[in-house]
C-alpha cells in the first residue's frame, strides 16, 4: 500500500472521528455513519477503489480499510451510547415530579368510636367463645322488667328512667332483655354477648337519652362467681392492654345474686386519684352477678343444675376511658371534627 | 342516707376512722358516695346572750346590742337581724375569728357605731340556707362556749347510696347494726322503755285493708305544746340528715324515723271524726296534702281515713286539714306497718317522693312500730310536754309477714361462689347478721331470718350475704376450663363489619344518631309512614321513633354543613321502626347521605359535585360484597322526599329493599340546604346475603371485543338494553360495558346514543369472525325487534 494511500485513509478516519465526537444527537450521528460507512459512504468508496490497486497491494490495503471501518464503527457505537444516555437522562429529568404533593383518590372515612369500641369488645369475647346476640329495642314490659325479677312498682324501676309507648311497651332500658330472649329460645348452656342501643329518659352532662351497652351471659354447669371474676379481670386488662387492679364490690341488681359493681384501677392516674376517677383511684365500669334463680325460673332453666353469670358494661364509658374523651354528648352530635379522630 | 359520724359512734363503739368505716361500708355493698364535714370551717364563734337592745341612732333597721360571752364586760354589737332581742342566745363571731370562706371578723363601725363582732345566722355559718334571722340557740346554751364544741360541728357526714334491697339500713340503728355485723361489734342502744301512761284515752282504729296494713299502732298524747322549741341537738341531727326542722311534733316523728327507720305521722286529735280507718281509697275521693296540693285518689291507693274521708295517703304524706299546727293541744301518733306492695309506685303516681314513701316502698321492719311509738312519746313529752295514753293497737297478726326458715346447703354455697368458704365462717357470718342458724356443722342449715331482713327469702339471698361479708376479694379468680367450642362462621352472610369497612374505605364516616327524631323532619323525609310517638319524650325534637335513618343523617349533615364542612359523607346502621305498636317492624337498615364534591379537593383534577352515579357506585360496591350483585337492580320510582327524575327503588330479586336518590329540591329548600344531597337506605338483611363463590373453568382461547353505537329511545332504560343484549348474545358473552352515553348534535331528538362493548369468548375454541358476526347480528336483531333500537349510522 502506498504511503500516499495510507495517509489519505488516516485523514479520512480522523476527519470522521472528529465528526462523530461533534455529533450532538442520534440523528446527527446517523448522518455521520451514513456519510462514511453507508453504501455510498466515503470509507465504503475506498473499498470499491481497491480494484484499481495491484494484486500485491490489494490485501494490505483492504485490511487497512476494514480496520479503519471497524475503528470508526466503534467510535460511532461509543458515541451512540453516550448520546442515548444523555437523551434518556434528559427525558427522565423532564419527567421529574414533586413526590411530596398529596396523592389522589378518596380518603378513608372512619368508624364511630362506639362501633370501634364495640368491635373491640366483640372480638375479645369472641376469642372466649361468646357469640353475638341481638334483640328488639322497642321491648315489652315483660322482657325488660318482669322476667328479670323487676315486677311492677319495684323500687329498682325508679333507677331506670324509662321511655314508654303505652303501659306495656317501652324502649329497652338495658340490654338485659336479650338474656331472656336467648334463654327462652335456646335454653342452657348459653354463652353470648348482646351489644346494642339502650335508652333512658335522662339528659345532662353525664347522661344521654340513648347509649350503648354490652350484656354478657354465660350459663352452664359448674359456673360460679369465681369464673365471673376471672373473665372480667381478663377482659379489662385485654381491653385496656395493661395490667390493672380490679375490685368487685357488692351491689344489687334484681336479676343477679350475688351482684357486684366492678371497679377498675383508674386508667388515667393509675389509682392515685384524679379528676377522671373523682379522686377515688377507681372507675366503676361494669355491673355483674350470678343469674338470679327467679330469672332462670321465668325462662324454664333448672337453676339447681345450671348456674351462670351476667354482666353489663357501658360502651361510651369504655370509649371515653380508652380514648380520653371527656364529654359524653359529643358521641351523638356526629361532628366530623370529632368522628375523624377515630379513623 | 346521710349519716352523722358522731351520732354513729354514739350508737356503736368504733375505733376506726371515718375513712375506714366508709371503705368497709362500700366494700359490703353500702356504697359511700361522699364524706363531707358537717359544717364548713369557721372559728372564734361563741355562744352569746343578748343583754340589751337599743335602736341604732342613724339606721332604722339596725339595733345596738350589748352581748355577753361570759366575760366581765359585755360586747357592743350592731345587728340587723329582725329576731335580735333581749334574752336571745345566738352565735357571735368574735373579733379575730373567721366565718366560712375565710371571712375575717374585725372591729368595725356601722353607720358610726362601733361593733365588736357579728351575730350570725345559720346561713352565715354555712349550716343551712336560713338567713331570716339569727340562729336561735337553746335557752340553756352555755354562754361563752365555742359554738363548734357546743353543737358538735366537728362531725362528718357519710352519704351512703343504698341499693333498693337494703331498706333496713335507712336508719341510724340499721346502719349501726350492719356495721356492727361487719366489724364484729354490737350496738350499745337498748330498746326504748315504755313511757308512763297517764290517762286511758284510746282512739278507735280499724284495719280494713287486709295485708296492706296488718299492724297499726296509735297513741293519744294530751296537752302538747306544739309551739315549743326543738332542742338544738335534735335540730342539728335532723339538719345533718338533710331534714328541716318544722316544730317539735314533726321533728320528733322525723327524728324517730331517722333513728329507727319507722316513718310516723301525727294527727291533730281535735280534727279527727270518729274511728281512724286504714282502707283503700274510693276512686275520685279528694285529699288536700301537706304540701298544699290536692290529689284525686284512685281506688288502688291506701289511705288513713276517718268518718269525714281520707286523712292521709298511707305511708306517703299526711293531709293538710288534720295536720298538727301551732295551736294543736292533743295529738294522735301513728306508727304502722304498711306492706311494700301497698305503697310502692303510689307516691310516684301522684308526683310525690317522701322520706316515708322511700322507706315503705323498700320495706320497714314490722317489729319497729312498737319501739318507735314509745320512743316518739318519750321524746315528745321531753320537748313539748303532754301526757301519753296507752298504745292503741290494731293488728291482724296472721297477715303480718311470716318469714319461714331457709335451708342453706354448703355445696350450693361452693357452687354459686366457686370458693370454699369454711362452714364455721358461714355460721359466724349469718349469726353476726342476727340470723339463727340450726343444723349440723357441715350443713344443711335451717336459717331463721330476723324481721328487719325482709329482703332475704331465698337460699341465694343467704349466699349473697355470706359472700358480701366474707369479702368478694377473697373469692378466687377462676379461668375457664370448659371444653372450647368453635363459633359458627356462616360464609353465605356478609358481616356488618365488612360493610362498614368497605364504606370507610370509600370515604364514609360512620354516624350514630338518636333513634327518636323530630316529627317535622321525620314527616318531611318519610311522609308515607306514621312514626310511633313516645308517651314521655324528653323533648319535642326527640319525640317519635324514626321510620327511616334519613332524618337523623340529614340532621347530622346539616349540622356539619353549618360547621363549614361542605363535603359530607355519612353512613349509619341501625333499626328503623315502622307500623303500629302491636305489629311494629324493627328492621336493621343501612343508610347513607352524601353532599359536596365527588372527591376530596385535589391539585391535579378538576372538582365536581357528587351525583347519583357516585352514590350508586358506593351502593353497588356494598351490594357486591356478597358476590351476588346481579341479584340487585334499580327501578326508577318516585319517593316523596326524592327528586322524581333521580330516584330509584332498590330491588333484590324483584323485592323492594330500599331507596336511592337525590333529595327533592323542594325538601332541600325547606331544610335550607342548597347543594345536591344524595341519600341511600337499604335493608341490611338483603345486603348481608352472600353467595358462596363457585369456580368456573378459565378459557384458554382469546376473547374478542366488539363495540356497538346504539340509538336508544330516551324512555328506554339501559337496564332493558342490558337484559336484551345478554339474552341475545348467549353464552359467548363474557362481559358487557357502557363506554359512552351521548345526547345532542348528530343524535335525533328523543334518542340517546349509547356505546356498548361486548367481550365474547368461547371455552373450547378460538372464535371465528363468523361466530362473532352471528352473535352481534343476534344482538342487533333483538334490540331492533324488542326495543326499537338501531345502530347509529
Amino acid at each position: 500500500m502506498s504511503t500516499q494511500h495510507a495517509e489519505q485513509l488516516d485523514a479520512l478516519v480522523s476527519e470522521a472521528s472528529e465528526r462523530v465526537s461533534r455529533a450532538d444527537s442520534l440523528a446527527a450521528l446517523d448522518e455521520v455513519r451514513i456519510a462514511y460507512l453507508g453504501k455510498k459512504g466515503r470509507l465504503t468508496e475506498q473499498l470499491k477503489g481497491l480494484g484499481r490497486l495491484s494484486a500485491e497491494e490489494r490485501p494490505a490495503a483492504g485490511q487497512a480499510i476494514n480496520a479503519a471501518k471497524q475503528a470508526l464503527q466503534q467510535r460511532i457505537e461509543g458515541r451512540r451510547e453516550v448520546l442515548e444516555q444523555a437523551s434518556l437522562g434528559a427525558q427522565l429529568e423532564q419527567q421529574r415530579i414533586d413526590v411530596t404533593l398529596p396523592g389522589r383518590g378518596e380518603q378513608n372515612g372512619g368508624l364511630h368510636p362506639v362501633t370501634r369500641t364495640l368491635e373491640r369488645v366483640e372480638a375479645l369475647f369472641a376469642s372466649m367463645g361468646f357469640a353475638v346476640a341481638e334483640g328488639p329495642e322497642v321491648e315489652d314490659d315483660y322482657h325488660n322488667f318482669e322476667a328479670l325479677n323487676i315486677p311492677a312498682h319495684h323500687p329498682a324501676r325508679a333507677m331506670h328512667d324509662t321511655f314508654y309507648f303505652d303501659a306495656r311497651h317501652l324502649l329497652r332500658t338495658h340490654t338485659s332483655p336479650v338474656q331472656i330472649r336467648v334463654m327462652e329460645e335456646q335454653g342452657a348452656p348459653v354463652r353470648i354477648i348482646a351489644p346494642g342501643r339502650t335508652y333512658r329518659c335522662d339528659s345532662d352532662l353525664t347522661h344521654t337519652p340513648m347509649f350503648h351497652q354490652v350484656e354478657g351471659l354465660l350459663v352452664d354447669e359448674g359456673i360460679g362467681f369465681a369464673d365471673l371474676k376471672g373473665l372480667l379481670h381478663d377482659f379489662v386488662e385485654a381491653f385496656f392492654e395493661r395490667s390493672l387492679d380490679v375490685r368487685f364490690r357488692p351491689s344489687y341488681f334484681p336479676f343477679t345474686e350475688p351482684s357486684a359493681e366492678v371497679d377498675v384501677q383508674c386508667v388515667a392516674c393509675g389509682g392515685s386519684g384524679c379528676r377522671v376517677c373523682g379522686g377515688t383511684g377507681w372507675l366503676e365500669i361494669l355491673g355483674a352477678g350470678m343469674v338470679h334463680p327467679k330469672v332462670f325460673e321465668s325462662v324454664g332453666i333448672d337453676a339447681e343444675r345450671h348456674t351462670g353469670y351476667a354482666f353489663g358494661v357501658g360502651v361510651e364509658r369504655l370509649a371515653m376511658l380508652r380514648y380520653g374523651v371527656d364529654d359524653l354528648r359529643l358521641f351523638f352530635d356526629n361532628d366530623l371534627r370529632f368522628l375523624r379522630q377515630f379513623r | 342516707m346521710r349519716i352523722s359520724a358522731l351520732w354513729l359512734r354514739e350508737l356503736l363503739p368504733l375505733e376506726q376512722s371515718v375513712d375506714d368505716i366508709a371503705h368497709r361500708l362500700t366494700m359490703a355493698g353500702l356504697e359511700v358516695d361522699s364524706i363531707e364535714p358537717a359544717a364548713p370551717a369557721f372559728s372564734g364563734v361563741r355562744v352569746a346572750e343578748i343583754r340589751k337592745c337599743e335602736p341604732h341612732p342613724d339606721a332604722d333597721r339596725l339595733q345596738v346590742c350589748q352581748v355577753s360571752v361570759g366575760e366581765a364586760e359585755p360586747l357592743q354589737i350592731v345587728c340587723g337581724a329582725p329576731n335580735a332581742r333581749v334574752g336571745l342566745k345566738a352565735p357571735l363571731a368574735t373579733v379575730g375569728g373567721a366565718l366560712p370562706g375565710d371571712f375575717r371578723i374585725k372591729k368595725a363601725k356601722l353607720r358610726g357605731v362601733a361593733s365588736q363582732g357579728m351575730l350570725a345566722s345559720a346561713r352565715e355559718l354555712g349550716l343551712s340556707d336560713d338567713a331570716a334571722g339569727l340562729l336561735e340557740l337553746a335557752e340553756d346554751a352555755p354562754v361563752g362556749a365555742d359554738l363548734r364544741d357546743y353543737l358538735g360541728l366537728d362531725d362528718q357526714i357519710i352519704d351512703v347510696d343504698l341499693t333498693p334491697n337494703r331498706g333496713d339500713c335507712l336508719s341510724m340503728l340499721g346502719i349501726a347494726r350492719e356495721l356492727g355485723a361487719l366489724l364484729g361489734t354490737k350496738p350499745t342502744a337498748a330498746a326504748p322503755a315504755a313511757v308512763p301512761v297517764s290517762h286511758d284515752h284510746e282512739h278507735d282504729v280499724r284495719l280494713d285493708a287486709g295485708d296492706a296494713c296488718p299492724r297499726y299502732l296509735g297513741r293519744v298524747i294530751h296537752g302538747v305544746d306544739a309551739a315549743a322549741a326543738t332542742p338544738v341537738w335534735m335540730q342539728e341531727r335532723l339538719r345533718r340528715a338533710g331534714i328541716r326542722s318544722l316544730g317539735p311534733v314533726v321533728d320528733v316523728t322525723n327524728y324517730v324515723m331517722l333513728e329507727f327507720g319507722q316513718p310516723m305521722h301525727a294527727f291533730d286529735l281535735a280534727r279527727l271524726q270518729g274511728a281512724v280507718r286504714v282502707r283503700w281509697a274510693q276512686g275520685g275521693e279528694q285529699l288536700a296534702l301537706l304540701n298544699g296540693e290536692t290529689i284525686t285518689l284512685d281506688d288502688d291507693s291506701l289511705v288513713i281515713a276517718d268518718d269525714g274521708g281520707p286523712l292521709a295517703l298511707a305511708g306517703v304524706m299526711g293531709g293538710e286539714p288534720s295536720a298538727v299546727s301551732d295551736v294543736t293541744r292533743d295529738i294522735f301518733l301513728e306508727s304502722a306497718f304498711f306492706a311494700p306492695t301497698a305503697i310502692a309506685g303510689r307516691a310516684r303516681r301522684y308526683g310525690l317522693h317522701t322520706d316515708s314513701s322511700h322507706r315503705f316502698e323498700r320495706g320497714v321492719d314490722p317489729a319497729l312500730a312498737e319501739q318507735a311509738i314509745e320512743r316518739a312519746a318519750e321524746l315528745l313529752m321531753q320537748i313539748a310536754g303532754g301526757e301519753a295514753g296507752p298504745v292503741c293497737r290494731a293488728e291482724n297478726s296472721e297477715q303480718l309477714p311470716q318469714p319461714a326458715p331457709i335451708t342453706l346447703r354448703a355445696p350450693r354455697v361452693a357452687q354459686m361462689l366457686g370458693a370454699d368458704v369454711p362452714n364455721a365462717d358461714v355460721v359466724a357470718i349469718l349469726g353476726g347478721l342476727g340470723m339463727r342458724v340450726d343444723g349440723p356443722g357441715a350443713g344443711p342449715w335451717q336459717v331463721a331470718v330476723p324481721s328487719h331482713r325482709f329482703d332475704i327469702g331465698l337460699e341465694v339471698d343467704l349466699i349473697e350475704e355470706i359472700a358480701r361479708v366474707w369479702g368478694y376479694d377473697r373469692i378466687p379468680s377462676r379461668r375457664p376450663s370448659r371444653p372450647l367450642q368453635m363459633l359458627p362462621q356462616p360464609e353465605r352472610h356478609v358481616p356488618r363489619r365488612s360493610i362498614r369497612q368497605l364504606l370507610v374505605a370509600r370515604g364514609f364516616q360512620e354516624a350514630v344518631t338518636y333513634s327518636f327524631v323530630e316529627p317535622g323532619l321525620q314527616e318531611a323525609l318519610d311522609p308515607e309512614h306514621t312514626a310511633l310517638p313516645l308517651a314521655n319524650p324528653l323533648s319535642a325534637d326527640l319525640s317519635v321513633m324514626r321510620t327511616s335513618l334519613w332524618p337523623g343523617l340529614i340532621a347530622a349533615l346539616r349540622r356539619n354543613r353549618n360547621r363549614q364542612h361542605s363535603r359530607v359523607r355519612l353512613f349509619e346502621m341501625g333499626l328503623r321502626f315502622r307500623g303500629a305498636l302491636e305489629t311494629l317492624e324493627q328492621t336493621p337498615m343501612l343508610g347513607a347521605v352524601v353532599t359536596g364534591a365527588a372527591g376530596p379537593e385535589q391539585w391535579g383534577e378538576a372538582g365536581r359535585s357528587v351525583d347519583f352515579f357516585d352514590l350508586k357506585g358506593d351502593l353497588e360496591a356494598v351490594l357486591d360484597l356478597g358476590g351476588n350483585g346481579e341479584d340487585f337492580s334499580l327501578r326508577a320510582a318516585s319517593h316523596p322526599a326524592l327528586h322524581p327524575g333521580q330516584s330509584a327503588e332498590i330491588l333484590c330479586r324483584g323485592e323492594a329493599v330500599g331507596w336511592i336518590g337525590a333529595l327533592h329540591p323542594a325538601t332541600a329548600a325547606g331544610l335550607d340546604i342548597d347543594d345536591a344531597v344524595l341519600l341511600l337506605e337499604v335493608e341490611l338483611a338483603a345486603v348481608q346475603q352472600a353467595m358462596l363463590p363457585g369456580f368456573r373453568r378459565l378459557s384458554r382461547f382469546p376473547s374478542i371485543r366488539r363495540d356497538l353505537a346504539l340509538l336508544v329511545p330516551e324512555a328506554t332504560p339501559y337496564a332493558a338494553v342490558q337484559d336484551c343484549v345478554r339474552a341475545a348474545a348467549g353464552n359467548l358473552l363474557q362481559d358487557l360495558m357502557v363506554f359512552d352515553v351521548y345526547q345532542g348534535r348528530g343524535v335525533p331528538e328523543g334518542q340517546r346514543s349509547v356505546g356498548i362493548g361486548l367481550i365474547l369468548q368461547d371455552l373450547s375454541r378460538t372464535l371465528t369472525d363468523e361466530d362473532v358476526d352471528a352473535a352481534v347480528a343476534s344482538v342487533t336483531g333483538s334490540l331492533q325487534r324488542e326495543l326499537d333500537i338501531h345502530l347509529r349510522g
